[in-house]
């Protein structure tokens, strides 16, 4: 699907590049034994290599450097064997070092790809242009006191995945789809919490725009600290709106970070720091090079979990699953956990139907995450296992699901409980419809005289008069035998 | 490699070091002197060989993932000239 900005003078195409910063799981920092827990008391989770303090020396976290292979292999990327830790200097208040610690020309995992799944059912990859380790910086707030600023350098420190992608994306779409499959595999592999409120997700957007057919890339604006999908998207639209006027006005569009006001719907300069992209990296003089044995890679490899684009490609062809339903059942490593749970033993399309119209509707109502679903998925599997062995009609079972909703009982027991088993004793059907057909002999003559679709009225008398338990197939069949003969 | 005056002005910048004006003229020399010496360096061929990192030769020593720190805010925010309840307080940045 193309993206094409109409401007006074032709159309125009927007080009895209994502920085992910992802926040990696670990119990300690990247640099130090202080802890990473979310909403410490400030500067609780402090050590001296942190704050640092004179003579304080960095040592390297393993899980670090594990995680970020990880989602390396995760991203189908090239893992570097050497990478190097440079110090990237600037001043701020929440930086205490004066530079942080990054990688620059030598990063731990080079060029991959990530498959963006669109609403239309199509597949686009985009590149990832590389992965590299740093530490965060600490929190500033500004607004706590009139003429002092307020820091906190719990989060400094904490490790950090700073994810490029390659300047690939077309559309809004594109990136909001990339942040989404990023966000689904860092979360399959356990490397990311991908949680974009806290924080411990979010991304740079690039912008550039160009007469379409153009080949040559203009200057990019970067976006800063956009954290949710939504805005993602956003930000690209008004972004790329701006730089098109600007350019048909006759202006150059200026190389620049711009921050996005998701209240104002615009994105304007940040207060220009002087030679601000002047950073003098060069290598960490405290840190050696990182060097990856084969044989570490390999076993992190061997350790993958089933990924979201797997997974997805054997729901459809193991499961006979639709590529849209694939598609969403396997955004969420939860989702997809409940489906294969629900599904053992269980026609798996009936099973996904009830779970995305059905259960993601009443969640949603409810404010839940699939985890803390009243209905279990074993009960949702038996739910299903009894519409197929004809314990119950899917309308009953619509019933069925609400209780469930309320009570968290299993099917089975509310079946029981309320009496909801359907009725399928030939007999017992035939009983009913001898009496609907008796009392309905304006109907008869309808339905006798030529009005086939008038059957239906008695179907729905009928599954009245059994209060819904009668099985509709056999009272259909039933019906027409003793109207049309 | 010469630097000028206004890269010194520009250096001394960027590592928050005052330089007084008078002084930016003869430290450009000064400067010019050491770059003019390392440069004799790139006289040297160093086709295929690896960039000295460390003179020792030994492994990158890693750490395991445990937290060996608890919290010690105290003694961290013990020498700074300013604080709020557990907070560092800075003279406001401008956002």
């Amino acid at each position: 699907m193309t993206y094409l900005i109409q401007g006074e003078t032709g159309d125009w195409e927007v080009v895209v590049g994502l920085e992910v910063h992802a926040q990696a799981i670990t119990n300690s920092k990247l640099f130090s034994g202080a802890p990473t827990t979310f909403g410490a008391e400030p500067n609780q989770n402090v050590a001296l290599v942190d704050a640092a303090m004179p003579g304080m020396l960095p040592v390297i976290n393993e899980i670090a450097i594990e995680q970020a292979v990880r989602t390396g292999l995760g991203l189908r990327a090239v893992i570097n064997r050497t990478s190097v830790f440079e110090r990237k200097n600037y001043f701020y208040a929440d930086l205490p070092q004066g530079y942080q610690i990054s990688q620059f020309l030598h990063p731990i995992v080079g060029e991959g790809t990530v498959t963006v799944d669109l609403a239309d059912g199509t597949s686009r990859d985009i590149g990832v242009e590389r992965l590299h380790l740093e530490q965060d910086a600490g929190k500033s707030m500004h607004d706590q006191d009139p003429t002092r600023t307020m820091i906190d350098l719990n989060r400094a420190g904490v490790v950090l995945m700073e994810i490029v992608s390659k300047p690939d994306i077309r559309t809004p779409e594109e990136a909001g789809a990339y942040v989404k499959k990023m966000r689904a595999i860092i979360r399959y592999l356990g490397t990311c919490d991908g949680n974009m409120e806290e924080g411990s997700m979010r991304a740079d957007v690039n912008v550039s725009v160009r007469p379409v057919g153009e080949t040559e890339l203009r200057t990019r604006v970067e976006v800063k600290n956009v954290n949710s999908v939504r805005f993602v998207m956003q930000a690209i639209e008004i972004e790329a709106a701006r730089q098109v006027d600007v350019w048909e006005e006759g202006g150059e569009v200026v190389q620049e970070t711009r921050l996005f006001d998701a209240h104002k719907g615009e994105t304007r300069p940040m207060r220009t720091k002087e030679f601000a992209h002047d950073y003098r990296y060069f290598p960490d003089p405290d840190l050696l090079p990182i060097r990856l044995e084969e044989d570490f890679i390999e076993k992190i490899r061997a350790s993958l979990p089933e990924l979201p684009d797997d997974k997805k490609a054997r729901f459809i062809s193991e499961l006979g699953l639709s590529a849209y339903d694939a598609g969403v059942l396997v955004a969420d490593r939860d989702t997809a956990a409940y489906f294969e749970e629900a599904a053992k033993g269980h026609d798996a399309k009936q099973v996904a139907n009830w779970l995305t119209t059905n259960l993601f509707g009443a969640l949603n109502k409810l404010d839940l995450e699939i985890g803390a679903s009243p209905i279990s998925a074993t009960h949702l599997g038996e739910l299903v296992g009894l519409i197929e062995d004809d314990t119950i009609s899917s309308r009953i079972a619509k019933d069925v699901f609400e209780e469930m909703l309320a009570t968290s009982k299993s099917p089975e027991a509310i079946v029981e409980d309320k009496g909801l088993k359907q009725i399928t004793d030939t007999r017992a059907i035939e009983a009913i419809v001898d009496q609907v057909i008796a009392d309905s002999p304006d109907q008869i003559a309808d339905v006798q005289g030529g009005n086939e679709k008038g059957i239906g009225w008695f179907v729905g008398q009928v599954m009245k008069a059994s209060q819904g338990k009668a099985n509709p197939g056999q009272v259909n069949g039933l019906l027409r035998k003793k109207l049309l003969g | 490699m010469s630097l000028t005056k206004d890269d010194v002005r520009k250096i001394a910048f960027l590592a928050r070091i005052r330089v007084p004006e008078e002084r930016l003229e003869p430290m450009a020399g000064e400067l010019n002197n050491i770059v003019g010496w390392v440069e004799q360096l790139a006289e040297v061929n160093t086709d295929g060989v690896e960039p000295m990192t460390s003179v020792v030769e030994t492994e990158t020593p890693l750490r395991a993932d445990v937290i060996t720190q608890r919290a010690i805010s105290d003694k961290i925010l013990a020498n700074a000239p300013d604080g709020e309840g557990s907070f560092f307080a800075v003279p406001k940045v401008v956002e």
